[in-house]
């Protein structure tokens, strides 16, 4: 059982989705109970691997039983048991919190949504968990593919066509990310990551191996929202349905960066992805502009859910830049700033969804006097909006920390700068916010009717309102413990890939 | 001459799926029509399919079905007589996934259609503005 937890993390979900798929027509009750067990047993998994993994170091499942290079090998390390247990926690606690939502938005359509809902984590997981390159590929467009559905199932005005254009954008990222693999393929007649990057060192200088990188970074750019290729990020996000858009919006993106990561150091070599070929500056510019572009477009937005988009692709700056900037310090912020720009943004949309119910729609007007009104949902959005700006306690700072420190260290003084600004527009960002849900109250017919009195205290249900201060409380909590995190399990990780 | 010979006429394989490549591009970014666009998508989609079948195959090389199997003494085999069957296989999964990427485009260009009454781009884009 304990040798074939890796298989099973990907197995369990994906048998749990086609039998909620046929629970939908025979006993629609047990939809969300099985979802639920589809999606805990993955949970409990992750965090026995992490431990296996902390204990023995690398562990390596062979599906079917197929030596690596001809098989499929499932590879876990130390950095993607990490990822694991975040994908694996933002699902399961996600399902919980929005379960009444899902109920209440989708009635006749939920056996079809929580099907999907799976299929996305069984793409993540399997994304995160694979040691194959074409296995990536197929589940990616399992990710992507479920993710264009659960997007359009969204507001029926525009979510359509913000899809459309994410099916469009995504396919041709894929399609980029498969040529590189192809080029990969011809050179060395392999898939298995492991088995490519002993047999890549001899072939650095072939213009075919550095075309096929660079396809395979553009296409997975393009998957991440990165700054030139953003653009159907934001629609996309915004008129996804709130429970599809708090799994999406915080997963979809940080996995690319992992799977980005993950082809620097174990498939390509640090060096040949920052020294042989002269691209790493270049992208570090690139991440510098992102950050600044996601920053302004996301201060000029009014609708709060947009705003919180653009900052994701800012987010996105920032990790790609930590990557770029190429040495093991900046690596590990940006290793460190996938964890917690995936706890950050999950809150920061979830805590938007239950603030969704008491306001009408979400314009930062809308917000005026929810302090008053939901005291301890707008005290969540507050935590996840000062991690998001980089407040010590929580986690957003000690990423923005690393990252700072290691581009100090290789000398990209610009990336620094253009952190602490973007930093200070996040400030600016969120404080509106926070002001007009604060001070102002609404002006609606209080003043001669009851008065203040009136607005009462319409609280989230406890079923979102636990887990969404669990993870407020998880956002400290990884902020505290986030130097034992880097010291434990990434710096090692990333220290053995950068020497 | 030379030029032509070794990169034009030997890969020629590689330039036709590079052809294609950019016809289905320029459907997918100049086309207005949401249903030209998607075809632009699938015609990409294919050039990538339609690599990988011409690098896995070879001059000569016929199935890769070994016909000496069981109850026959080991015999030597040249993996060059033999047509490289991954990437057909790999490909088999690729068509797979442009089929379903294909299908869902399409449902939601049915949705849209629903909504809007129409395919063009530019017409949806004018109705979304006066909104």
């Amino acid at each position: 059982m304990t040798e074939n937890y890796p298989a099973l993390l990907v197995v369990v979900p994906l048998l749990s989705a086609f039998a909620i798929y046929g629970c939908s027509w025979l006993h629609r009750k047990s939809c969300l109970p099985l979802a639920l067990l589809g999606l805990a047993i993955p949970f409990f998994i992750s965090i026995r691997l992490l431990k296996t993994v902390f204990i023995n170091g690398h562990v390596s499942y062979h599906l079917g039983g197929w030596a690596p290079p001809w098989g499929i090998a499932y590879e876990i390390d130390p950095l993607n048991a990490l990822v694991l247990l975040a994908v694996s926690t933002v699902a399961f606690i996600n399902l919980i919190a929005t379960s009444g939502q899902i109920e209440r938005i989708f009635p006749d359509r939920k056996g079809a949504f929580y099907a999907l809902y799976l299929l996305f984590i069984v793409g993540l997981l399997g994304i995160v968990v694979t040691g194959d390159l074409f296995n990536l590929y197929v589940l990616l467009e399992i990710a992507s593919i479920t993710g264009y559905s659960l997007i359009g199932m969204g507001n029926p005005d525009r979510a359509p066509l913000a899809s459309l254009n994410y099916v469009f954008m995504g396919t041709i990222g894929a399609c980029f990310y498969l040529l590189g693999v192809g080029y990969i393929y011809i050179m060395t007649g392999s898939l298995n990551m492991v088995d490519v990057k002993g047999l890549l060192p001899p072939l650095y200088h072939t213009s075919a191996i550095i075309v096929a990188f660079i396809f395979c970074l553009v296409g997975i750019m393009i998957k991440m929202g990165f700054f030139p290729l953003h653009f159907w990020l934001p629609n996309a996000y915004t008129y996804a349905p709130s429970p599809a858009a708090s799994l999406i919006a915080p997963l979809m993106t940080k996995v690319m960066a992992y799977v980005m990561i993950r082809l620097i150091i174990s498939v390509f070599s640090p060096s040949f992805a920052f020294s042989s070929i002269q691209i790493s500056r270049g992208v570090v510019w690139l991440a510098c502009i992102a950050i600044i572009v996601g920053a302004v477009m996301a201060l000029s937005q009014r609708d709060v859910r947009r705003m919180l988009t653009y900052i994701i692709v800012s987010e996105m700056g920032y990790i790609v830049g930590g990557a770029w900037i190429g040495n093991a310090t900046a690596m590990s912020g940006a290793v460190l700033h996938i964890i917690n720009d995936v706890l950050m943004t999950f809150c920061v949309f979830l805590s938007l969804g239950a603030i969704a119910r008491s306001t009408k729609g979400y314009q930062i007007e809308n917000f005026s006097g929810l302090f008053k009104k939901i005291p301890v949902t707008m005290a969540t959005f507050v935590v996840s909006g000062l991690s998001i700006i980089g407040i010590p306690p929580t986690c957003g700072f000690f990423s923005k920390w690393y990252l700072i420190l290691g581009a100090i260290e290789g000398g990209h003084y610009g990336f620094i700068v253009v952190l602490l600004l973007s930093s200070l527009i996040n400030i600016i960002l969120f404080f509106r916010i926070f002001e007009e849900a604060f001070f102002v109250y609404p002006k609606t017919n209080a003043v001669h009717t009851e008065g203040e009195a009136s607005i009462a205290i319409a609280e989230t249900p406890f079923v979102t309102l636990i887990p969404l201060v669990l993870t407020a409380i998880l956002l400290i909590f990884t902020g505290i413990y986030s130097g034992s995190l880097i010291a434990l399990i990434i710096k090692p990780v990333v220290s053995a890939g950068l020497l | 001459m030379e030029f032509l010979f070794t990169h034009l006429v030997a890969k020629y394989n590689f330039w036709l799926y590079i052809v294609l490549m950019m016809i289905g591009l320029y459907a997918m970014i100049a086309k207005n029509n949401l249903i030209k666009k998607l075809v632009g998508m699938n015609i990409f989609q294919t050039a990538i399919i339609l690599f990988y079948v011409s690098v896995g195959s070879k001059k000569g090389g016929t199935i890769p079905i070994i016909e000496h199997g069981a109850g026959h003494t080991p015999h030597g085999i040249d993996p060059a007589h033999y047509v490289n069957p991954l990437p057909h296989v790999l490909m088999l999964t690729a068509i797979v996934v442009s089929v379903s990427t294909f299908g869902v485009a399409l449902a939601l260009a049915i949705k849209i259609y629903q909504r809007y009454k129409t395919l063009e781009e530019d017409e949806i884009l004018t109705r979304i503005r006066e909104s």
